[in-house]
Order: structure tokens, then C-alpha cells, then sequence
């Protein structure tokens, strides 16, 4: 197992590099000029060169990347063009609100997921089922930034039960905390609850015509048990590959979630750092979300283990 | 530097102390145009950068709320008989956020330092011979001839603001961004507050000697009555709607036109303009290439668009805009319409005489569409439209404006990646005169993206730099204004304002040229 983690982890070098130039030239070859940029409206072409050659973007694309390649093995990411800050410091600064928007509507996801889908698998052909189905589809279908004005026009503006913007650190307290994760999670989790949902039902509907539940049920087995225990640990393998896979899914509503409700994370500073072209930053964070996304999958195969016994490495 | 530091960091805990400590403190919460990233005003011109250096920096001059220039720091000023030798003294009781007193040393390196990046800071300067401070509170400017523009150079509101800052942090490189905060503004400034893309804190100065003069505009007696503002960055203009409905926001900047109506309906929030004079749109030629290079051809679009159909088609409702001829705004000193009445009328058989005449040969106007700033986007296809209907071929291309910012300074020909037009707009107090204007600079490679090369409109510009007589200004810019005719650099395209939205427990807001948060009340 311990050479499998380490082998995986040795594969993943060469898809962060292959990452990192596809980052890189992506950025050089899409139009836009930082430098342009911060030189605003009044500036001549004379004041823009400046710019550019103390940013050191006037230099040949290939010593630029090997510049912040090398510069990427010694731990420097670079400073960002527009923020007086290393980028380092940036996704720190950024990285509690995300990290705890994406773990509150994972949670909130699997919580509400997996009984529906395994209800509607229960179910099959009832209205319950059909309700849940419904709602998956719909979940696909409405847009992220609609569920969130939805949800504040009725909890916010409505019912005045929480607010509309803004995240508070946890270590500010918890309560105000919590109050101004919910609203951003809920419309986060629902395409994730759709997919999720859908996932498990058909899991489920799956493995309940297997010998082992029908053998389970005639030994007067629950059936609560008989579909928690046995039927949903059987289905298990392709909900949490669903549930690891969606994590990208997650990266890209995550963006929008944050501008929706004012959630100071590195969604919003992605945004912000491609309106303004702030290579570094840019580079740095698609490198991170790369690097997590690659951790994400590495879990869900080790993850395989605890359901599937007969899965080894 | 060990006590400076000490004694601006005790300065900051007082005033946190002072807010923490004080009953019923008041605090602003402002939801800006945008987030504050840079807080150098003179390495950049953004806008949001400017509201920050008004904040917490003061000047030597201010423009009142009639856009006349009004004494600041300064507290008596004269000119010599040959208006070459200015003196400016400075007022009593001056001094820095870390508690050190403001001298004329510190003013002389902060003008030089602006002097060297911005366009009217180094058209001033290059009149400059001596510049100098022959004691603490005195300014002394030697010119080689006389300067017009003098007074309202160091007035200056819209981009890039003559600020006033220690000696230490104005010796700066001016290519570089300052790293110290400090100024002798009404405001200090929370550094360890200060979250780019989250949110800005400011402090009241409690130090600070306002003028006895009552606030107006950016001049006079700045009050903070305020504790504490915060800057609070909300990206999305819904939820920035959505806060301050909800009263979790006390003000919005700059809420978008079509947004006002939901605004306007909410009985608890109310409406204003602070800054009357607005904004102005323009359409920029790139002089250098067909079919612009030929300013028959560019006279010609000025007979095809019509500003009212502009308008409408970014700002809706007639109450927040003023269709204006005038080159310089409509409601300044300069405002006139002189040679341009019969233009923006859409009058396509005049446009298409003037093609023909021209010999417009076909080639396509690639106009460069901003899609992702909503006052812009729509401009661009009502161009076309009318465009087209007076006999040109246009190419209509798409992009953000990060990608248009780049590509305007492109000299290669509009089929090779460059471009024939866009459209943009202004702060009026940005084109106040024939100087302040960049659109008009003339002066080929030297000029702005657009590159328009005119001995007649620089001999122009250079005698209004160099006249000091208001009514023989006035007749120059008219001029100026009737040069463009036979050789437009660009166009005027219609004024608007923006309103601001605030709950109706917020008082005092001050009309001016540029955002002044003083003055204000929490109730």
C-alpha cells in the first residue's frame, strides 16, 4: 500500500508539470497585457515598456517560464503584479474560506445525498422516487448563481433569518461562523446533492436484487439495516469515485459562489487575478487546485479499500 | 526611524483604543466600485486608489463643489508680478498620521515625485525651473515662463491626485510603489485591517485640523464625523443591492443604472450624485491607419451617431444623462458647443457626402467591443448600427476590456491585430481643459493609443498652457474645440452621472469631484 501512495505520488510530477506549461502558455498566448493594465488610461506605449521590463515580461517566454520554474523548486511562487504581496501569502490569506465552504458542502452534500438516493432506490417507481429524480434534475439544470439569489431573496431578505455577504474567520467565533457558511454551502451543495443522489440511487437499485440482500432480508434483517449495511456498502465504489470527482465540479461553483455571497476565497482571488492577468497568481492557484484535485483522486482509490475488500494495492 | 514607527503605531492604537473604547462609535460600511489593491494614488490611476489617497491624504489645493480651486493645506499663496515666483505657505497645525509635522520639504518631494508620472504633473514640471523650500512652511516654484494651468494642476481631482506625503515615503522611486501609509489626511489608514479582495479599514483622524471654511466638494473644512469606514468589497452588483437593502451595508457607489429602480422602490434607501459633472463617453480613432487615418472619414462618423440612442442604450432612464456637445463638460468653466451643433444628429446623407468626398474605399472600422463593463458593452452595437447605416463596413469584435486595454496599443493595421476604434468613457473632471485631456494630446508617438499628429491642436494646447487669463483661455479652447472639426482625435458621445445609494440613516454627503467620505453621519 505504502509503495502504491508512493509511486502515485512520483506520477503526480510529471502532471504538474505538464500542468504548469500548459498554465504557463495558456496565459502567455490569451490576449491581455498586464502591463497595459496597470498602466491605466493616460499612459503612452513608452510607459507601458517600463512597466513590462520591470516586471520582466519583455524577456524571451522561455527564460520567463524557467525563471518560474526554478524559482517554484526553491518554494518562491513569485509576487502578484497587483497586490503587494507574495503569492504565497496570498492563498494563504485565502485559503480558510474556501477550504471551509468546500468541506461544509461536501458534508452537507453526502448528508442529504446518499439517504435520498437510497430512498429513491427503496422507493423505485413511486412518487418519492420521482420527486427525488425531479429535484436531481432540476439541481443539474439551475444554474449555481440562481440558487443563490433564490436562497437569499427567501433566508436573507425574506425571513431575515441570515445575512446576504460576507464570510467571519472561525476564529472570530463560531456562531457567526457558521450563520454565514450556510447560505453559500446550501447553494453550493445542491448540483453536488443532484449529482450524488442520482449516483447512489442507481447504486443502490443495482446491488438489491443481489443474493446476499435477499439472504440478509431472510434472516429477518431490518431494512433499514438491509439498505445502510449491506446494499449501501455494496454500491459504495461508485459514489465516492462520483463524490471525488465532483470535487472539480466543486472548484468551479466554488468561483461562483463566492462572488455571489462575498466570500473572500481563492475562487474570488482567481477571479479577480484573471481580470487583471496577474500571471503569477493565476499560475499558482491553478497549480494548487491541480495539486489537490490529483490528491482528491489518490484518496478515492485508497478509499476503494474500506468498502471493497477484495481491492488491493 | 525606530520612534517614527513607535510613535505611528501608537497613533493606530489609540485610535483603535479610541474606537473600541467609545460609546456608540459609528462606523461607515461602503461598498466601493471596486477593491482596493494598490494604495500608491501616484504609481496608479485607478480609480478606487484615488478614493483611498483622498481618504487619508490631503492636498495643496482642492476644487470646490463648483469645480473652483480653493486653498487646502495651503493657507495664503501669491504670484509674483511677472507670474513667474509662486509662494505657497502652509497652514498651521499641519501633521502626519505618525505625528510628525507636515513641512514644505515633505510638499516639494511629494510634488516632484508626482511631477514625474503624471501627464499634467510633467507638463508643469517641464515649466519648472526651480522648486524648493526656503523654510518649513513655505513653497517656492520658479518658472521658465508663465503656466496657466498652474493652480489648477495642483488642484487636480480625478486621476492620479498631487498627494501630499512625508518627505521619506514621496523620495520613493516614482516607478516603484510606496510601502508606508502615511499621510495627513482625515482618515488613517488600518494597514493590519487591510485584506485586498475582502476589505479596507480606515480611521478617523482625530489629530486632524480641518479648514474653519464649511466642506465643499473636496475643499474646505473635511470633518470626519465618522469613527471607523470600511470598504467592503462585494463583487457581485446584486448582492451589493442585496446588502444594502438588507441593511448590512450603509452605501453602494456605484450600484448599476438598471439596478436604480429596485433601489429607488425600498422606502429605507435614497438615491444620490456626488459627482455632478459625471462622466463623458467617447469613441477614440486610431489616426494611423484606414479609414481613419483620413479625418474627413472620421468627421463623417460624428454626422452618423446621435448621442440620445447612446445613451439610452447604457443609462435607459434621460434623468441620469445629458446629451452635450460640448468637447469639454457640459456644466465646466470651458462648456461650449461651438462648431459641433449640427454633429450627432445622425444625419446619414451629410455622413455619406463626406465618405464620398473622402473616397472612402470600403475598408472595414474594426471596433473594439468591451463586453464585461456594463456602462461600455452596449455602446458598441447601436455604433455599428448606425455606422452602417451611413455607408461604413464595420467589423464588430468582441473581447474584455483587460484584452482591449492591451490591444488599443497596438500600431499594427486593424486586419493584423490592431484596431480602427472603440469607445470609453471619462471622469469629467479628467477633461476639464485642453491640457487635462489626454484624447487631445497631439503629439504622434508621443500621444496616447490613437497616435493623432497635429502641429495646429499642440500649438493650441501649448498657448492655452502657457495663457493666465481665464477669458483668453475660454477663447483658446474654443478653438481647440473647432480644430477637432477638421481634425478629431476623438468624439464626445453624451454625459451621465452616477448615482449613489445609501440607507436614509446616512447624512451628509458631500457633491464633489471625486468621493469625499467626510463630513458624513451615521445616524
Amino acid at each position: 500500500m505504502l509503495g502504491y501512495i508512493l509511486r502515485r505520488l512520483i506520477a503526480t510530477l510529471p502532471v504538474m508539470l505538464i500542468v504548469a506549461v500548459l498554465v504557463f502558455l495558456m496565459l502567455r498566448l490569451t490576449p491581455g497585457d498586464p502591463a497595459a493594465i496597470i498602466a491605466g488610461d493616460n499612459a503612452n506605449n513608452e510607459q507601458i515598456a517600463l512597466i513590462r521590463n520591470r516586471l520582466g515580461l519583455d524577456e524571451p517566454i522561455f527564460t520567463q517560464f524557467f525563471i518560474w520554474i526554478a524559482n517554484i523548486l526553491r518554494g518562491d511562487f513569485g509576487e502578484s503584479f497587483f497586490f503587494k504581496k507574495t503569492v504565497a501569502e496570498l492563498i494563504a490569506s485565502r485559503l480558510e474560506p474556501t477550504l471551509a465552504l468546500s468541506l461544509a458542502t461536501i458534508i452537507l452534500a453526502v448528508a442529504i445525498a446518499v439517504p435520498l438516493g437510497v430512498l429513491a432506490a427503496y422507493k423505485h417507481g413511486t412518487l418519492i422516487d420521482k420527486v427525488v429524480m425531479g429535484f436531481s434534475v432540476l439541481g443539474f439544470s439551475v444554474p449555481v448563481f440562481v440558487i443563490g439569489y433564490l436562497l437569499i431573496y427567501l433566508f436573507a431578505i425574506k425571513l431575515n433569518w441570515l445575512p446576504v455577504q460576507g464570510y467571519q474567520r472561525i476564529a472570530d467565533g463560531v456562531g457567526g461562523f457558521l450563520q454565514r457558511l450556510i447560505l453559500p454551502a446550501l447553494t453550493l451543495s445542491v448540483i453536488y446533492v443532484a449529482l450524488i443522489a442520482r449516483m447512489t440511487r442507481t447504486s443502490v437499485l443495482d446491488v438489491m436484487n443481489e443474493d446476499y440482500i435477499r439472504t440478509a432480508r431472510a434472516k429477518g434483517q431490518v431494512e433499514i439495516k438491509v439498505l445502510f449495511k449491506h446494499a449501501l456498502k455494496n454500491a459504495a465504489v461508485p459514489i465516492v469515485t462520483v463524490i471525488g470527482l465532483g470535487v472539480a465540479l466543486l472548484i468551479g461553483g466554488v468561483v461562483v459562489t463566492e462572488s455571489v455571497f462575498t466570500i473572500p476565497g481563492l475562487g474570488r482571488l482567481t477571479v479577480d487575478a484573471v481580470l487583471a492577468r496577474d500571471y503569477p497568481t493565476i499560475q499558482a492557484v491553478i497549480l494548487l487546485f491541480s495539486l489537490v484535485y490529483v490528491l482528491i483522486n489518490l484518496a478515492v482509490d485508497l478509499a476503494y479499500t474500506l468498502f471493497d475488500p477484495r481491492i488491493r494495492y | 526611524m525606530a520612534s517614527r514607527s513607535l510613535r505611528m503605531m501608537a497613533l493606530v492604537v489609540a485610535a483603535a483604543l479610541a474606537f473600541c473604547g467609545a460609546a456608540g462609535a459609528k462606523t461607515l460600511r461602503a461598498s466601493m466600485h471596486s477593491d482596493l489593491k494598490i494604495v500608491d494614488p501616484i504609481w496608479t490611476t485607478a480609480l478606487i486608489t484615488v478614493n483611498h489617497g483622498y481618504m487619508i491624504y490631503d492636498t495643496l489645493f482642492a476644487l470646490d463643489a463648483k469645480l473652483a480651486v480653493q486653498p487646502q493645506m495651503v493657507d495664503r499663496y501669491e504670484t509674483s508680478a511677472d507670474k513667474l515666483t509662486w509662494t505657497f505657505t502652509l497652514r498651521d497645525g499641519l501633521e502626519w498620521h505618525d505625528g510628525a509635522r507636515v513641512t514644505a520639504e515633505d510638499c516639494v518631494a511629494s510634488l516632484k515625485r508626482w511631477g514625474a508620472r503624471d501627464a499634467m504633473g510633467q507638463k508643469l514640471m517641464s515649466f519648472v525651473a526651480e522648486l524648493g523650500a526656503p523654510d518649513a512652511k513655505t513653497i517656492r516654484m520658479t518658472l521658465k515662463e508663465p503656466y496657466g494651468l498652474v493652480l489648477q494642476t495642483l488642484a487636480k481631482p480625478g486621476a492620479s491626485v498631487p498627494f501630499m506625503m512625508p518627505k521619506r515615503i514621496a523620495e520613493t522611486d516614482p516607478q516603484k510603489q510606496i510601502t508606508e501609509y502615511v499621510g495627513s489626511g482625515p482618515f488613517i489608514f488600518k494597514a493590519d485591517e487591510w485584506r485586498p479582495g475582502e476589505k479596507a479599514v480606515y480611521l478617523k483622524n482625530a489629530k486632524y485640523k480641518p479648514r474653519s471654511e464649511p466642506a465643499s466638494g473636496l475643499a474646505g473644512g473635511k470633518v470626519a464625523k465618522v469613527d471607523r469606514v470600511e470598504w467592503i468589497w462585494i463583487a457581485d452588483a446584486q448582492t451589493q443591492v442585496n446588502a444594502l437593502i438588507n441593511g448590512e451595508i450603509d452605501f453602494i457607489e456605484a450600484p448599476p443604472h438598471d439596478l436604480l429602480p429596485l433601489l429607488a422602490e425600498d422606502k429605507n434607501i435614497e438615491l444620490f450624485v456626488f459627482g455632478k459633472s459625471g462622466r463623458q463617453n467617447a469613441l477614440r480613432f486610431n489616426t494611423l491607419h484606414k479609414p481613419f487615418d483620413n479625418a474627413k472619414i472620421r468627421l463623417a462618423v460624428a454626422y452618423a451617431l446621435n448621442q440620445k440612442d447612446l445613451l439610452d442604450a447604457v443609462i435607459g432612464t434621460p434623468r441620469w444623462y445629458v446629451e452635450c456637445k460640448s468637447l469639454f463638460p457640459c456644466g465646466s468653466p470651458l462648456q461650449s458647443t461651438t462648431g459641433w451643433d449640427d454633429k450627432f444628429t445622425s444625419d446619414f446623407a451629410k455622413a455619406r457626402a463626406l465618405l464620398q468626398e473622402a473616397g472612402y474605399d470600403g475598408s472595414p472600422v474594426v471596433l473594439m467591443q468591451s463586453t464585461d463593463i456594463a456602462s461600455l458593452s452596449n455602446l458598441a452595437p447601436v455604433t455599428k448600427s448606425l455606422l452602417e447605416k451611413a455607408g461604413f463596413k464595420v467589423d464588430l469584435q468582441a473581447m474584455d476590456w483587460q484584452t482591449l486595454v492591451t490591444r488599443r496599443t497596438k500600431k499594427d493595421p486593424p486586419n493584423a491585430g490592431g484596431w480602427s476604434t472603440f469607445l470609453t468613457s471619462w471622469a469629467s473632471v479628467d477633461i476639464l481643459d485642453p491640457v487635462a485631456a489626454s484624447f487631445l494630446n497631439a503629439s504622434c508617438e508621443k500621444a496616447t493609443f490613437g497616435w493623432p499628429c497635429d502641429a495646429e491642436m499642440e500649438k493650441l494646447r501649448d498657448s492655452f498652457a502657457k495663457e493666465t487669463d481665464p477669458a483668453k483661455q475660454k477663447a483658446i479652447a474654443e478653438a481647440v474645440q473647432l480644430r477637432l472639426v477638421d481634425y478629431p482625435t476623438h468624439l464626445m458621445l453624451g454625459q451621465y452621472v452616477q448615482p449613489q445609494a445609501f440607507r436614509k440613516n446616512v447624512v451628509g454627503l458631500l457633491e464633489a469631484p471625486s468621493l469625499a467620505l467626510w463630513n458624513i453621519e451615521v445616524k
